[in-house]
C-alpha cells in the first residue's frame, strides 16, 4: 500500500499548478483570493481560458474532444482548480448533459451539441425540480404532449440554476400520464428562447440570484430532441448519478475554507487555544475525509465502479463544508454582521464569507439531499428497509 | 497511490479472518475476562507460528520482513472479536526496540516474543506524565558497567505478564530508554483490571540495577515518540474491527427486531442512525490505512487517532443505543466492544492530545 502519487501524477498537479497561476487574469485572481461571487461572465471567460488549453471537460471521451486524463489526472485538475478558487464552470452543461448526450444521444445531437457545450458558445441549465417535486423527483408533472413531429410542454420548474443565462434546458417531462412514476418519463432539451419559455431568476440567501423559476406554457419542442428512449428519460437521469465521484466530495473546496479560516484567525489576531482546536478538528475531518476520497479514487484508477466509501463523500464533503464556513463566521467576531461591505469595513479576506456561509446551506440540500443519499445507503449499503 | 493488497497481505488477511472465526469467537475473550492472566500462552504461541509476531521484524531474527501495514492488517481483523492476546502492546514494545536497539538487543528481546515464547510490555505513563513521554520522574543513574533504575510506572498495558520491559527514565538530564527483565531484583509488577477486561500493571522500580547492555541507544525521546506513535496506528488498526463488528452486529439486530409490528430497521430514524455509522467507520478506516502507511508522520497519526476517537465513540455508543435495553447488559457482546473502544481512545493519547499535537505540527508547516 502507499499513499504517495506517482512522479507522473506529482509532475501533472505542478503543471496544472503553473498554468493556472499563468493563466488566471488578474482580476479574477483578485476575487479568487478573497473568496468572493464571480459574476456569469467571469464564470464564462474562465470557461473559455480552460477551453483553450484542452481541459475544460477532463472527463470526456477524447473523440468529443477530452483531453484523454486517467482518473487521478482528472482530479488532481479538479483538486487545483478548487484550491485555487478559480471559478466554478457550470455543471449542467460539461458534467450533465454533455455526458447525457455522448452516452445515449444521437450523431446528430452530439454533432449539434457537444462542440458548443465545449466552447462555451451555449450555456445550460437544468429542469428536473418542480415546487411538488423536489425529493420525490419521479412525481414530477410538467408535462409533453405529442403533436406530429413535436412535443408540447406544459408546466413550472423551479431551482433551474443559471436558467436566466442558459440558451438550453434539459427537463424531465412526463410523457406518459398513464404509466408507473418512473416509467413515465423523457429526457428533453429545450431552447430557452422558445415562445412560451418564460425564466425569473429569484435571489438566494446568500445575496445572488442562482436560482431561477422557469414556466413551460406550450413549448414547441422537436422530438429530435429528445434523448434516449421516449418515456426513457429516468434510465438517462440515473445513468448521470452513476459517473465516478472523486469530486463531488469538495477536498479541494475544503482545504481552501481551512486555509481562509487560518487567515481569518490571522487577520483577527486569535490565538486562544479553543479556536486552534476547532480549526485542527475541521482540518483533521478534513483530512479523513481526503483519505477516503483518495481510496475512491484509486479504485477509479483501477477502473471500477464507484465502491462503497464513495457513497459517504457527498454527505460527509457537503457537511464538512457548511462547518467550515461556520467556523470562519465565528472566527470572524462582529465582522461577521457586514453584508456586501464597502472596502476598509473588514479585513479583505472577510468580505465574501457571509454571503458564502449562507448561500452553502445549499450543499446539504442539492444534488440529493443528505437524507435522500442515507436513504440509499441504508437501503443498498446497509440492507435496511 | 494504491490500496491494493498484496498477495501476502491476502493471506495474512484471510488467516485472521479464519482465526477469529472458528478460534477465537468473543465468548473465547468473555472466558479470559476471569482468567488471572486474560490470555493464553497457547493461543500466543500459535499466533508465533502463524508468523503474525513477527511481521515487522527483519528475517535475520526470525521475523516476516514485512511492514506496519501487515501488523494493522491482523489487529483489524483481531479487533472483529475484541482477541486479549497482547499483540498490539507487545509489538508496539518490540518496535521500540527495533528502532533504538542494536542487533544484539534485537536477537535477545525480539526473537523470544516473534516465536510467542515470550512478550513485551512498555513502560512509560506516570502518575503525573498524563500523555508527555516526556515528563519523567523515574531516573536512572550511571553506576559502574551499567545504571541504577528507580521509579513508578503504571498502567503498563499488559504488563502484568511481560518478560521485559521497556522502560523510559530520566538519565543526564534526557530521556533514555531501557529494557529490564521483570524479574529483576527490585522489580515489583501489581496486576490491574482494566475496564475492558484485559490487564496492565502498576510497576515500581526500587533501585533496580542492570547491565549497560540494556540500554537502547543513546538517546531515548525520540524513539519513544516513534514507539507511541506505533501504538496509535495500532489502535487505530483495532479500532475500525471493533466498529466493523458493530455495525454488522447492529444492522442485523434492526433487519431482525420487532416492534410496532414491524422490524424497527424500516424506521427511518434508525437508518439513517446506522448510515451515520458507517460513514465514521470509513472515515476511521481510511485514517486507520493513513496511520499504519506514514507511521513515521506524526500529523498523519494524530489525525488518524483523533478521528478514531471521535468515530469510535459514535459508532459504539449509538451501537448500544439501537440495541436497546439489552446493549447494557453485561450479558450482550455490544457493550464489551464499547469498553474496549474506550480503552483504544485512552492509550497513547485521546483525542484532545492528538488534536493539539496535530494543531501544533500542522501550523508549523504552513
Amino acid at each position: 500500500m502507499d499513499l504517495a502519487y506517482s512522479a507522473e501524477h506529482t509532475a501533472f498537479r505542478a503543471e496544472v499548478r503553473a498554468f493556472i497561476a499563468g493563466a488566471m487574469p488578474p482580476h479574477l485572481r483578485a476575487k479568487a483570493d478573497i473568496d468572493a461571487h464571480f459574476e456569469h461572465h467571469e464564470v464564462m471567460e474562465w470557461h473559455r481560458i480552460l477551453h483553450a488549453k484542452g481541459w475544460v471537460a477532463p472527463h470526456w471521451p477524447v473523440e468529443h474532444g477530452g483531453p484523454g486524463l486517467d482518473a487521478t489526472q482528472r482530479f488532481i485538475l479538479g483538486e487545483e482548480l478548487e484550491l485555487a478558487n478559480a471559478p466554478q464552470l457550470s455543471p449542467f452543461g460539461l458534467s450533465m448533459v454533455g455526458p447525457a448526450i455522448i452516452e445515449f444521444g444521437t450523431p446528430e445531437q452530439k454533432a449539434r451539441f457537444l462542440p458548443k457545450i465545449l466552447a462555451g458558445d451555449e450555456v445550460w441549465c437544468q429542469g428536473y425540480s418542480e415546487p411538488n417535486a423536489g425529493s420525490d423527483l419521479a412525481s414530477l408533472r410538467t408535462r409533453a404532449i405529442a403533436d406530429g413531429d413535436d412535443l408540447l410542454v406544459t408546466g413550472q420548474k423551479t431551482w433551474t440554476t443559471h436558467a436566466q443565462y442558459a440558451d438550453w434546458i434539459f427537463c424531465l417531462v412526463r410523457t406518459d400520464p398513464d404509466a408507473k412514476k418512473q416509467s413515465g418519463i423523457s429526457f428533453l432539451l429545450i431552447d430557452l428562447k422558445s415562445p412560451g419559455a418564460t425564466v425569473k431568476p429569484f435571489l438566494t440567501i446568500g445575496g445572488t440570484p442562482a436560482f431561477c423559476e422557469t414556466w413551460f406554457d406550450n413549448v414547441r419542442v422537436p422530438r429530435a430532441n429528445l434523448v434516449g428512449q421516449l418515456h426513457g428519460g429516468w434510465t438517462v437521469a440515473k445513468a448521470l448519478l452513476g459517473h465516478e465521484r472523486t469530486l463531488i466530495a469538495a477536498v479541494g473546496h475544503i482545504g481552501r475554507a481551512l486555509r481562509t479560516c487560518r487567515r481569518i484567525a490571522a487577520a483577527q489576531g486569535l490565538t486562544d487555544p479553543a479556536f486552534t482546536a476547532k480549526i485542527a478538528r475541521l482540518a483533521i475531518r478534513h483530512r479523513s475525509l481526503e483519505m477516503t476520497n483518495l481510496r475512491s479514487l484509486a479504485s477509479a484508477q483501477l477502473g471500477r465502479a464507484p465502491g462503497p466509501e464513495s457513497s459517504i463523500l457527498k454527505i460527509r464533503g457537503a457537511e464538512l463544508l457548511q462547518q467550515c464556513y461556520e467556523l470562519a463566521m465565528e472566527l470572524m467576531g462582529h465582522d461577521s454582521l457586514a453584508w456586501f461591505p464597502e472596502p476598509g469595513i473588514v479585513p479583505p479576506i472577510e468580505s465574501a464569507i457571509a454571503p458564502a456561509f449562507c448561500y452553502l446551506r445549499a450543499t446539504t440540500i442539492y444534488g440529493g439531499s443528505n437524507e435522500i443519499q442515507k436513504n440509499i445507503i441504508a437501503k443498498h449499503l446497509l440492507r435496511l428497509a | 497511490m494504491n490500496f491494493e493488497l498484496s498477495e501476502d497481505q491476502r493471506m495474512i488477511v484471510d488467516a485472521a479472518v479464519g482465526f477469529v472465526r472458528k478460534q477465537s469467537p468473543v465468548t473465547r475473550m468473555r472466558k479470559l475476562r476471569d482468567d488471572d492472566r486474560g490470555w493464553s500462552p497457547d493461543t500466543w504461541r500459535q499466533m508465533g507460528e502463524l508468523g503474525w509476531l513477527g511481521l515487522p521484524f527483519p528475517e535475520s531474527i526470525g521475523g516476516f520482513g514485512g511492514s506496519l501495514v501487515d501488523v494493522a492488517l491482523v489487529l483489524e481483523q483481531l479487533g472483529t472479536t475484541l482477541v486479549p492476546e497482547p499483540m498490539a502492546s507487545s509489538l508496539t514494545a518490540g518496535m521500540t526496540i527495533l528502532r533504538a536497539g542494536d542487533e544484539a538487543q534485537h536477537k535477545a528481546w525480539l526473537a523470544p516474543m516473534i516465536e510467542g515464547k515470550a512478550s513485551l510490555a512498555l513502560a512509560w505513563a506516570e502518575r503525573e506524565s498524563r500523555y508527555d513521554a516526556t515528563k519523567v520522574a523515574t531516573s536512572a543513574e550511571r553506576i559502574r558497567a551499567g545504571y541504577r533504575l528507580s521509579g513508578h510506572k503504571q498502567f503498563v498495558l499488559d504488563g502484568h505478564a511481560a518478560s521485559q520491559l521497556v522502560v523510559s527514565a530520566r538519565c543526564d538530564g534526557a530521556v533514555a530508554l531501557f529494557v529490564i527483565d521483570a524479574t529483576t531484583p527490585g522489580v515489583r509488577v501489581r496486576p490491574l483490571r482494566t475496564l475492558d477486561g484485559r490487564r496492565a500493571a502498576a510497576i515500581d522500580f526500587e533501585d533496580v540495577v542492570f547491565g549497560d547492555d540494556r540500554r537502547l541507544g543513546r538517546e531515548g525521546a525520540t524513539a519513544l515518540a516513534y514507539a507511541l506513535d506505533v501504538g496509535a496506528a495500532l489502535a487505530c488498526a483495532e479500532g475500525v474491527g471493533i466498529m466493523r463488528a458493530v455495525l454488522a452486529m447492529t444492522t442485523e439486530y434492526l433487519r431482525t427486531r420487532e416492534q410496532f409490528g414491524v422490524k424497527i430497521g424500516s424506521f427511518q430514524v434508525l437508518q439513517h442512525r446506522a448510515v451515520d455509522m458507517f460513514v465514521e467507520l470509513e472515515l476511521a478506516y481510511s485514517m486507520a490505512l493513513a496511520a499504519a502507511i506514514q507511521v513515521d508522520q506524526p500529523a498523519t497519526v494524530s489525525a488518524a487517532k483523533a478521528q478514531l476517537a471521535e468515530s469510535g465513540r459514535f459508532v459504539t455508543q449509538q451501537a448500544i443505543q439501537l440495541h436497546g435495553g439489552i446493549g447494557i447488559t453485561d450479558e450482550h457482546d455490544v457493550g464489551l466492544y464499547f469498553k474496549r473502544m474506550h480503552a483504544l481512545n485512552a492509550m497513547y493519547g485521546d483525542a484532545e492530545y492528538h488534536i493539539a499535537r496535530f494543531a501544533t505540527l500542522v501550523q508549523s508547516t504552513r
